[in-house]
This record gives C-alpha cells, sequence and structure tokens, in this order.
C-alpha cells in the first residue's frame, strides 16, 4: 500500500487505532499489534502523562508507534490548549489530535471551540487532527489555519453505523489538500473500505476494536478492510449506473453517421 | 423552568397508576424504542416489566458497552466529618444518635487521601454531614485543595450549597456532585426529616441545578432505596436525571442506586426494594439516559456487586469506609451505615477483571479545571 503522509511524516498502514474501552491492557495491546497500525491515539484523561511507570504509556512502544495524544473531555478551547501543552511538556512529540466535545452525551465536536484551539495550537508549533462533524465549511477554514489533516466523524461516536455523513465526507475529500482521516462511528470492515474506496486518506477506529469479543482478529480484518478499500481506490472503481449499460452499445450502428 | 417546577406539574397518584397500569405490550413497545420516551421508561420500571427482566438487562448490556466500552471507573468516598444537626431519621449521622462524633483536621484528611491514593485511586467523593459550626465552605475548600494535588477528580457529597457556593467549589477543584433527593415523595420526606436544614424538600430538589449552574461536570442524583414507594421513586430520579441532561448540556448526569442499609438508629426500610427490582430500575434507567454514568456503592453484598458489573454499572467503590478517618485508622468516628461489600480494592479490580472488565482508576485530569482552580 502506498505511504499516507501527515506533515511531511511517512507512515505505512492508514488505519489509526484508539486505546480506550478495551476489557484489557493485554487486549487493547494485541488490537494495536493486529491493526498494523503506525498511530495510536491515547486520551490523556486516561493516563498519568507524568508518570513513567503509567501502565498504557509504559506498553506503547514509541519506537513503532506515534503515540498521539487526545484532548478527548475537554469542554472548550482553553481545555484543550492547556491539554496539549501538558502532553508536550511531559515529552510527548508535539502532536495532538484536537477533540473539543462539549456535550458528554453524544461526544460530538464543538466547532467553534475546535476551530479556535487549532488557531493557538498551530501557532504554538503542534502538528493538529482536529476531530470534526463532517462540514466541509470548516475543513477548509482548519486546513487554511494550518492543521495537519481534518478527521471527520462518519457517525456519532461509538455507534458503529458506519459512513453516515457520506455525501459531506466526499465533498470534503474533493476539496481537502490536507489528509482526510474518517473518525467515529466505523463499525465494521466494510465501513472502514467504504470509507477508502471514497478516497479518504485514512480512518481511525476504537469501539469496534474495543468492545469486539476479540479485539485481535477485529483489528487485523479493520486492517484488510482499509486495504482493500485504499486498493480499490488507487485502481480506479467503476462508476454506478443508473441504467445498465450493454457491452454491445445499442446506439453502435450510429457511429458510421457522420 | 427549573426541576421543582417540571416536577409540580406531575401528581404523584396519577403516576403511580399509569406505572401499575402498564401492560405487556406497552413494555415490549418501550424495549424497541431506539430513544425511550419518560412514557416508555414508566412501563420498564412497571410491575408488567417483571417478566422482561432478561431481555431488559440485555439491552442495557448491549448499550453500556457500547457507549462505555468494558471499563468500570473506579472511585472511593472520604469521609471527613460526620458531625450533623439533621435528624434524618434512617441514617447514622442523625443528630440525636449518641455516637462518636469527629471532624479530620486538615492533616488527617490529607493522611486519608495519602492512604487512598497508594490505594491507586484517583477519583474520590468527599463527604460530611450538614453541621455549619464543624464544616462550613472554606473547610471544605481548604480540605479540597489540600488533597488536589494527588487526584484527577474530586466530587462532593455534603450539604447543599446555594450557587456562588458551588461555583467556591469549582474554583477549588472539585468537578463532580452528588446529592440524593433520598426520596421524591414530599409527604415522607418531611416525615423522614423531623428537623434540621435538611427538611427543606425543595431546597434539596433544586440543589442538583444549582450545581449545573455553578459549571460542575458531573451531577449524580437518586433516591434512597427502601424509603418512598420503588416506582415512584424510580420514575422521579429518571425525570430528574433527563431534565438535568437536556438542561446542562455540558455536564454528565448520573444516577446511583443506594438501597438503604443498617445504620446507627436502627431504622427499618419502609419499603422493601427487591434484588430483582434494583437490577429492573439500573437497566431501565440506562434505556432512560443511555450516556448517564450509573453508579454502584459497596452498600450492596459482593455477589450482587460482582453480578451486576456488566448490567450497565459504569462507576463502582471499592474498599470504602463511612467513618472520618477510617482508612489511616486514625482516632474515626462512627460510620453513617455498615457497608456490605468490605473487599479490598485490589480484590474487586481482579474481580472486574475475571468478569472481562477493565478497572479504571484515572479517567479525569486535574488539568482540565486548573485555570478555575486555584
Amino acid at each position: 500500500m502506498d505511504a499516507l503522509i501527515i506533515a511531511g511524516r511517512s507512515f505505512h498502514s492508514r488505519l489509526l487505532v484508539g486505546t480506550g474501552k478495551f476489557s484489557s491492557n493485554q487486549a487493547m495491546l494485541e488490537a494495536m499489534e493486529a491493526s498494523g497500525s503506525d498511530i495510536v491515539t491515547v486520551a490523556l484523561r486516561r493516563v498519568d502523562i507524568d508518570n513513567p511507570d503509567d501502565y498504557m504509556l509504559k506498553h506503547i512502544d514509541r519506537e513503532r508507534y506515534l503515540l498521539l495524544p487526545n484532548t478527548s473531555g475537554a469542554r472548550d478551547c482553553e481545555e484543550a490548549v492547556r491539554l496539549a501543552r501538558l502532553a508536550r511538556a511531559a515529552g510527548c512529540e508535539p502532536w495532538i489530535k484536537l477533540e473539543v466535545t462539549p456535550d458528554p452525551y453524544y461526544l460530538l465536536p464543538d466547532p467553534i471551540e475546535t476551530y479556535r484551539a487549532a488557531k493557538i495550537l498551530v501557532k504554538d508549533g503542534f502538528t493538529v487532527l482536529p476531530y470534526i462533524n463532517a462540514d466541509p465549511i470548516l475543513a477548509k477554514h482548519l486546513q487554511e489555519v494550518g492543521c495537519a489533516t481534518v478527521m471527520p466523524l462518519g457517525a456519532p461516536i461509538g455507534t458503529n453505523k458506519g459512513v453516515r455523513t457520506r455525501d459531506n465526507i466526499a465533498i470534503i475529500i474533493e476539496q481537502a489538500h490536507v489528509p482526510v482521516v474518517v473518525d467515529a462511528g466505523l463499525g465494521a470492515p466494510s465501513h472502514a473500505a467504504e470509507a477508502m474506496e471514497m478516497g479518504a486518506d485514512a480512518v481511525l477506529v476504537n469501539t469496534a476494536l474495543a468492545v469486539s469479543p476479540n479485539p485481535g482478529m477485529m483489528a487485523a480484518a479493520f486492517k484488510k478492510g482499509v486495504e482493500a478499500g485504499r486498493e480499490a481506490f488507487l485502481a480506479g472503481l467503476g462508476k454506478q449506473r443508473k441504467f445498465a449499460e450493454a457491452s454491445s452499445p445499442l446506439t453502435g450502428f450510429l457511429r458510421d453517421e457522420k | 423552568m427549573s426541576f421543582p417546577d417540571e416536577f409540580k406539574k406531575y401528581d404523584h397518584k396519577e403516576v403511580l397508576d399509569r406505572i401499575l397500569g402498564k401492560s405487556a405490550q406497552d413494555v415490549e413497545r418501550a424495549l424497541q424504542a431506539e430513544r425511550p420516551s419518560i412514557e416508555d421508561f414508566q412501563a420498564l420500571i412497571s410491575p408488567a416489566a417483571e417478566k422482561y427482566l432478561e431481555p431488559l438487562a440485555a439491552r442495557s448490556h448491549q448499550i453500556t458497552r457500547q457507549r462505555f466500552g468494558n471499563n468500570i471507573q473506579m472511585y472511593v468516598p472520604i469521609y471527613i466529618s460526620n458531625e450533623c444537626t439533621n435528624g434524618c431519621v434512617y441514617c447514622g449521622f442523625n443528630c440525636s444518635n449518641s455516637v462518636s462524633r469527629k471532624t479530620l483536621t486538615l492533616e488527617e484528611i490529607e493522611k486519608e487521601a495519602l492512604t487512598l491514593h497508594r490505594q491507586e485511586f484517583r477519583h474520590v467523593l468527599v463527604l460530611t454531614g450538614e453541621a455549619p459550626n464543624a464544616v462550613r465552605n472554606e473547610d471544605l475548600v481548604a480540605a479540597i485543595r489540600k488533597i488536589r494535588p494527588l487526584f484527577s477528580s474530586i466530587s462532593l457529597e455534603v450539604y447543599p450549597m446555594d450557587v456562588a457556593g458551588y461555583r467556591d467549589m469549582v474554583q477549588a477543584g472539585v468537578d463532580g456532585l452528588t446529592i440524593y433527593q433520598e426520596t421524591y415523595d414530599p409527604v415522607l420526606y418531611e416525615q423522614l426529616h423531623p428537623y434540621g436544614k435538611k427538611r427543606d424538600f425543595q431546597w434539596r430538589l433544586g440543589t442538583p441545578e444549582r450545581g449545573g449552574e455553578a459549571g460542575l461536570r458531573r451531577i449524580g442524583i437518586g433516591a434512597l432505596l427502601g424509603l418512598g414507594n420503588f416506582y415512584i421513586d424510580t420514575f422521579f430520579t429518571g425525570l430528574h436525571g433527563l431534565f438535568l441532561a437536556h438542561r446542562f448540556w455540558r455536564t454528565q448526569v448520573s444516577v446511583s442506586f443506594p438501597r438503604i442499609r443498617p445504620a446507627d438508629g436502627g431504622f427499618e426500610p419502609l419499603y422493601q426494594v427487591t434484588d430483582r427490582q434494583m437490577v429492573q430500575g439500573i437497566c431501565a434507567m440506562r434505556l432512560l439516559l443511555p450516556d448517564g454514568g450509573l453508579t454502584l456503592s459497596t452498600r450492596e453484598s459482593a455477589r450482587f456487586r460482582d453480578n451486576l458489573i456488566p448490567l450497565g454499572i459504569t462507576q463502582m467503590s471499592a474498599g470504602s469506609c463511612t467513618a472520618p478517618g477510617g482508612y489511616s485508622h486514625q482516632d474515626e468516628g462512627t460510620g453513617q451505615f455498615h457497608i456490605d461489600d468490605d473487599r479490598s480494592p485490589e480484590e474487586i479490580s481482579r474481580v472486574i477483571r475475571a468478569k472481562g472488565y477493565e478497572a479504571v482508576w484515572k479517567d479525569w485530569d486535574a488539568a482540565f479545571l486548573e485555570e478555575n482552580a486555584s
């Protein structure tokens, strides 16, 4: 598979994985391994960032994975910025998955606060990967302020509903100059394949792996889904047509007419 | 509109009649609903739903796992005072009980906190009675500032405050509030609270939203099961939770299911809430509030708690002691009630793991509130 380039850095895998909701740290590590992922995101609220013995931080091999801290739980710009800076101060690379989700119910991203935080963090030298609703205009704004990707949701987080925001994601993909990572709501490898076939640069998956009875096997399945989708996109999918097109055209006889 | 206003719209007898009148069909419809309405909730807690406990539990399990994953968040209470001027007839802290009283000093509080920190706890719930001459808002602020460096989340379960009081708590570093209505039956409430500040039913009913107003991130409510009618108290707890979730959309609402325990004073439950009813209440609450935290304390037996883990619970306490000073074995006062599950935090976390869940000790960061806290 061709490499995924984010902010000038090259990654083999186009599948990013999350670390929440797993039944054990062992299950999480197995899923990470099987996913073939190069980028794993960790909620700063879940780890003790200053503690080198923190189980999760200790067991994620930073030679192998880019540890992408996220600001999950932040209610506004200020909180997200504060968390990102803390992670950097604690020795994390200055990459941040920006999540501002003031509503603890559907965990939908706040476009206004996300935009404000993105501006500050980019200026501050961070590589910013913002989680957003599938809003093409917001994606343009974030791109303009210097975000390294945009990460539109396929469906509300944790719902496993698939690419429900398909039409808007298609517009974002068409217009974006930065990689588009479809984040949230992907529940099956076929959903990941669908996003990749549409031309998304990568996908991020967490709940579908974490709550599967077999996270490792599910991660391997997602890996294949992502690869299949990417290859199909590169190969060029046939266009879907409304009407059947005969291989011997019905109006072929008219070709001779000048 | 405030919740006390919303509450006034309901006639208790009518609510009870509706719940008791729900049919099997109503229950089936409620179980099928994508987002159950408050009417559906009435069906789910009704006697008609008793036969549907298994499908109700299955639905609750599935929603909880999807939303919260295979995680149980761990917390522990710290009692800093058992002095109280209220006369709640069911409570060990009742001021007419002649038990040894104690309010911890800041040093003692810190000792307790250090003991709990060593046991890996990062989420704590600070508790007191209601005794303005023993614990005032400024004493709480001092206590919170003292223990704040040790914990990532500090919640309060203390006497009700006004909005300004809760703002002071947020400033000091508190992110959560737990306040039980005890019972939503105003007549019974009056009988159970013969004197003291707590006697004011309406003031208590409006307390969670004063916390929301002040910007607290987590608000926990509940009825003390065994006081009032199970159907009435469960229904109004659900209604209250739904109201708070809509009104304070940035705040996470959680619901606790405290069932009354033996305490000094010898109070006997007025209403027997069975294990089956408790499970029904918890699972129905999950369907009503798919994103709400559902909390279970050590009041319940080890066996019951273990079996509830996969049914919808998201937060559990462990190794709890309800007496001030009890963790570090300082000259402790009398406890609020007798706990049932007395296993150590490590033991409970082993059980959680055996059930296929991960005990999560830290799921918040004090840094969220840093600018507020000073």
